[in-house]
């Protein structure tokens, strides 16, 4: 059974299990109310396009924040900043890329019609 | 199936045509037999080196030791030195043929003595091998045998990964290497910009052996930076908290860092390009839709990163270089670092700048010219910050200091060029000229090149326990810096004449005298090279006179001077605590330098790994089947790959453990030995007679 | 819980043996995953520059369903949530017959997944709308199939991790492998999201 006791009893600042199986649930539903929500933005149909856009967009990033929440468990305090630095500086990583090849290569492409 | 079916699925697409020599033999034109004798004796002068290391290491029967001491180690010192091995073997190859391409172009008016496939492939080769198996693997030798001994640790987060991350750049090395035996390689550069690397345009092999090798190289330096930057985070001493780092750490975990977050973009370019290649996806063809900027875009926002790469290790080099050697603390140390990490943002806001011409709005170039411009604040501060280190110290003139002040000069020239290309409208005038030759060379020459020429001279005597000899060295550093101005200063002028890069022939009488000089100048760089392996081969001879046991050569201020050299497998006989940023250097100034630990405890380290040498064996074999469409051999290797990574994780990792008598009798025994060893004088530094015990500047006012 | 220094799942406590090596490893681990999301990302620029790039072949509109997408994403989702219960009973239990248990059921979904998405990828395949069709193609060819490639690895490390806590029981390497296994596949799920707004639901606007 090993060291898993004694992280138990050491600890105590340990979520329960019920806590944390809880979480996961918790997780698990929001998850599929978003879901629910970006697919209803786009089939209704009543929506104007931008708003569909946003619509799925808004739930998708809320859906990835849910997920970093419940299933992975970041939290922004109680963790070490250095971790926190990685996520943060990933996120402005992917922006700078993705944005940057989307509007260099949207400005290419515009400019070639 | 008959056995024509069975020998085509056995070699692929490989036929007789890939022998160096076969055009030649067939086709016996003037222009075919020089190219022909040229590859054939290269390809011949590289068997036999080959054939000559397996006799030499069979007649001294040194297997055991290659396999037991070097190939499964996973001791980040002994991967260091592996790395920079790699790297001067692969730096022979690559100043040789800049020499090749300089003479043809000396000669290359109306049509130099290559063919242009010829000439296509050394620029290829020649670009290919010095960025990602040169300056990649020294840098990476540098960091892996620097950075634990500066924090402290015993070694670095992940060993095995350690040494896997070595293993895939060696084997992506060999595949380059394999392409002299088995032409040809690719002619696009060392960018490999599609449409032409794409199959319409280059239907051969050439570009397969460019992305494999670029690939296995990129997984093994993400492996690396994830490795460093995990150490850095993880594992420094007690005491040194981000502050109190040495400079070179910084560097290091910033460099680590770019090199994480920017061998995505490469990885994904060269994916794509090899699957339009194999799968006829249509990602930079010119037909179906394809969009060959798209890869210039994902190429450059890895390639601009890549430059920092680069050149951060070096920076945290030359901070060191410049404090040790100027008796003083680095100056301005907070600054430099803010610096060195305003440069790693910045250099993912720039990519644009290696395509203005590509047509992209005018808007758009002036936003990442303007961004280009921002990088020469934060490394002009750089520069000051270094000039302010010397300033008011006793400045000492050592090989490694040689080679810093070239670097001071060149590089600020370099960095000035930078500007100008900076400037869209100026970039528009020059770009694919020589002048960018000129250029990039004036970055990565006197930036990276020297800077690990630099910590070589800097660290070789940590590393073995003997000092390099410093008359060769001076004059090697001499060599390198006179002939780089004089291979790369007359490009700058006939760029602006107009001589376009990567020209085989020209037709423009005007260009000869300029090319004439910079032929002499690669020769100049030859001959540099040769100093330096004399060098190497005059102070092996020499060794017991330049024996700097006691471990502190140059009266050094971070903690990889408080331990014997070499040092011992496990570092530090006592993990050390620090309370000042050049802790070594404090200790000493207190007199507390080279005290005997009151307690001993069995220190516990890594035992070797068979994982490494099969990943290394069987990439490239993988690599090579997927180059010559040997789809067996590709199935074989990837089970190989598959099986032995699997196997591993059932595999208990095992530790072996040193006595706390063992380290006890050794560190006792060096500890006396320093007691012992004449105290030198600054002005005896670089002679016999520098034990490794110095007298001390460290109780004088600075 | 503020004592683990890693971010997500924890696991244990300074006083633990093996829970330094755990902790250097998850955050190499994190750093890896960084790593690969950014090529994850790379490969959404491309899609999305790409998705004008039809060369008169279908256009994502004109292709895509979401009914298989919707079941992938319900087996995904679900996924998610029992890797994550398997992880309760190696932290709260150290439970063999549970952990294996919820990771079988975590392969299967796993497996229901990759079922699904080979199904709709040979569809097309059949359909005329293969990767070399377009540079759209291309691109969406390279999106999904690389996605569902980590869920295939994903599949064998689940094989594997049970096997080892079946054979070695829980010492500190199989768990930090389950903690490991289960941050890539709760990212999986991540990428997925993506996936799902930008190439299914994106299509149908």
């Amino acid at each position: 059974m090993s060291h898993m006791d004694k992280i138990d009893e050491s600890g105590g600042q340990m979520e329960s299990r019920a806590d944390e199986r809880s979480s996961y649930l918790r997780g698990g539903i929001a998850s599929v109310v978003l879901t629910v929500i970006a697919v209803l933005a786009v089939v209704s149909d009543v929506l104007p396009d931008w708003a569909a856009w946003t619509t799925i967009a808004v739930a998708g990033i809320l859906q990835a924040v849910a997920q970093l929440h419940w299933f992975l468990h970041i939290r922004l305090h109680g963790q070490a900043w250095e971790d926190l630095q990685l996520i943060f500086f990933t996120i402005l990583i992917l922006v700078l890329m993705v944005g940057g090849t989307i509007w260099v290569m949207g400005d290419l492409t515009a400019r070639m019609m | 199936m008959s056995l024509t079916d069975f020998i085509d699925a056995l070699t692929g697409r490989m036929t007789l045509e890939a022998l160096p020599f076969w055009k030649m033999v067939q086709n016996p034109t003037p222009e075919n037999i020089v190219n022909g004798a040229i590859a054939t004796g290269v390809a011949a002068i590289l068997v036999l080196a080959a054939i000559a290391v397996l006799a030499l290491l069979t007649y001294f029967r040194l297997w055991r030791t290659v396999w037991f001491d070097w190939l499964t180690t996973v001791d980040h010192k002994k991967i260091g030195i592996m790395y920079i091995v790699l790297s001067f073997v692969m730096m022979l190859r690559g100043v040789v043929e800049a020499n090749f391409m300089r003479a043809n172009q000396a000669v290359g008016f109306d049509g130099g003595f290559l063919s242009a496939d010829h000439f296509g492939e050394l620029f290829t080769t020649h670009g290919t091998i010095m960025i990602f198996f040169v300056a990649m693997p020294f840098l990476s030798g540098v960091i892996n045998y620097v950075l634990p001994l500066q924090i402290g640790a015993r070694d670095m987060s992940f060993p095995v990964t350690n040494a896997i991350g070595l293993a895939l750049t060696a084997s992506g090395a060999m595949l380059v290497m394999a392409s002299l035996l088995f032409l040809p390689f690719s002619i696009g550069g060392w960018t490999g910009y599609p449409p032409f690397t794409g199959k319409e345009y280059s239907p051969d092999v050439g570009p397969n052996y460019w992305i494999w090798a670029v690939t296995l190289s990129g997984l093994g330096t993400t492996l690396t930076g994830i490795n460093v930057a995990c150490t850095v985070y993880k594992k420094r001493c007690p005491g040194m908290d981000f502050w109190k780092m040495p400079m070179f750490v910084w560097a290091s975990v910033t460099t680590a860092i770019l090199m994480i977050f920017a061998l995505p973009p490469l990885t994904v370019a060269t994916a794509m390009l090899a699957l339009d290649r194999y799968l006829d996806f249509h990602f930079f063809t010119t037909d179906a839709g394809g969009i060959p900027m798209l890869y210039a875009n994902l190429f450059w926002l890895f390639g601009h990163p890549e430059v920092y790469i680069l050149v951060l290790p070096a920076f945290g080099v030359w901070s060191e270089v410049f404090a040790t050697f100027s008796g003083k603390t680095l100056y301005a140390y907070r600054t430099l670092v803010w610096a060195t990490l305003s440069i790693a943002v910045i250099s993912f806001l720039v990519w644009v700048h290696h395509f203005f011409t590509m047509g992209q709005s005018a808007g758009m170039n002036a936003v990442f010219g303007i961004a280009t411009m921002l990088v020469g604040v934060p490394t002009g501060v750089k520069i000051y910050d270094w000039l302010l280190t010397m300033y008011r110290g006793r400045v000492r003139i050592t090989t490694p200091m040689v080679y810093a002040l070239g670097f001071v000069m060149l590089f600020v020239i370099g960095g000035a060029s930078g500007i100008l290309l900076a400037n869209p409208t100026i970039d528009y005038q020059v770009h694919n000229s020589v002048f960018l030759v000129a250029h990039f060379h004036n970055m990565v020459i006197p930036g990276t090149l020297f800077g690990m020429l630099g910590a070589y001279s800097f660290w070789f005597p940590k590393a073995f326990g003997f000092m390099l000899d410093d008359w060769w060295g001076k004059l090697g550093a001499s060599l390198w810096i006179v002939g780089f101005m004089l291979a790369f200063f007359p490009l700058y002028a006939v760029g602006l004449l107009g001589l376009p890069r990567r020209s085989v022939a020209y037709s423009e009488a005007a260009y000869t005298p300029y090319t004439v000089v910079a032929m002499l100048g690669a020769l100049v760089v030859l001959a540099a090279l040769g100093a330096m392996f004399w060098q190497l081969y005059v102070s092996i001879r020499n060794r017991d006179a330049l024996n700097v046991y006691a471990g502190d050569p140059w009266d050094g201020r971070t903690l990889e001077w408080s331990i014997s050299s070499p040092p011992p497998v496990y570092n530090f006989a006592v993990g050390p605590e620090v309370f000042a940023r050049d802790a070594f250097w404090e200790e000493k100034r207190a007199g507390h330098a080279y005290q005997i630990p009151d307690q001993w405890e069995d220190i516990e380290l890594p035992a070797n790994s068979w994982l490494a040498p099969i990943l290394f064996f069987s990439s490239f074999t993988l690599t090579f089947g997927l180059v010559w469409h040997m789809w067996w051999l590709v199935i074989l290797s990837l089970l190989v790959v598959v099986g032995a990574l699997v196997a591993r994780s059932f595999v208990i990792d095992r530790e072996r453990t040193i006595p706390a008598d063992v380290v006890r009798e050794e560190h006792l025994r060096w500890l006396k030995a320093v007691r012992e060893a004449p105290s030198a004088p600054r002005e005896l530094e670089v002679a016999p007679g520098n034990w490794g015990r110095p007298q001390s500047e460290a109780g004088v006012p600075e | 819980m503020s004592q683990a220094r890693h971010p997500g799942l924890k696991l244990g406590h300074e006083h633990d043996p093996g829970s330094g090596e755990v902790e250097a490893l998850v955050f190499g681990f994190w750093i890896f995953m960084m790593s690969d999301l950014l090529i994850f990302g790379c490969v959404f620029a491309t899609y999305v520059v790409m998705l004008p790039q039809v060369a008169d072949g279908p256009s994502a509109a004109e292709l895509f369903h979401l009914r298989g997408p919707l079941i992938e994403t319900t087996l995904l989702l679900a996924s998610s949530v029992t890797i994550g219960f398997a992880l309760l009973e190696t932290k709260h239990r150290a439970d063999k017959r549970r952990t294996t248990l919820w990771l079988a059921v975590t392969f299967l979904l796993g497996a229901g997944f990759l079922f699904s998405s080979t199904h709709s990828l040979l569809g097309h395949l059949e359909n005329g709308a293969g990767p070399s069709r377009s540079a759209f193609l291309s691109a969406y060819w390279l999106l999904v199939p690389l996605h569902a490639l980590h869920v295939a690895i994903g599949c064998l490390w689940i094989a594997v991790a049970a096997a080892q806590v079946r054979i070695r029981g829980f010492d500190w390497v199989t768990t930090g492998g389950l903690l490991r296994l289960s941050i890539y596949w709760h990212f999986l799920d991540i990428v997925w999201i993506g996936i799902l707004s930008v190439v299914y639901l994106g299509a149908m606007i």
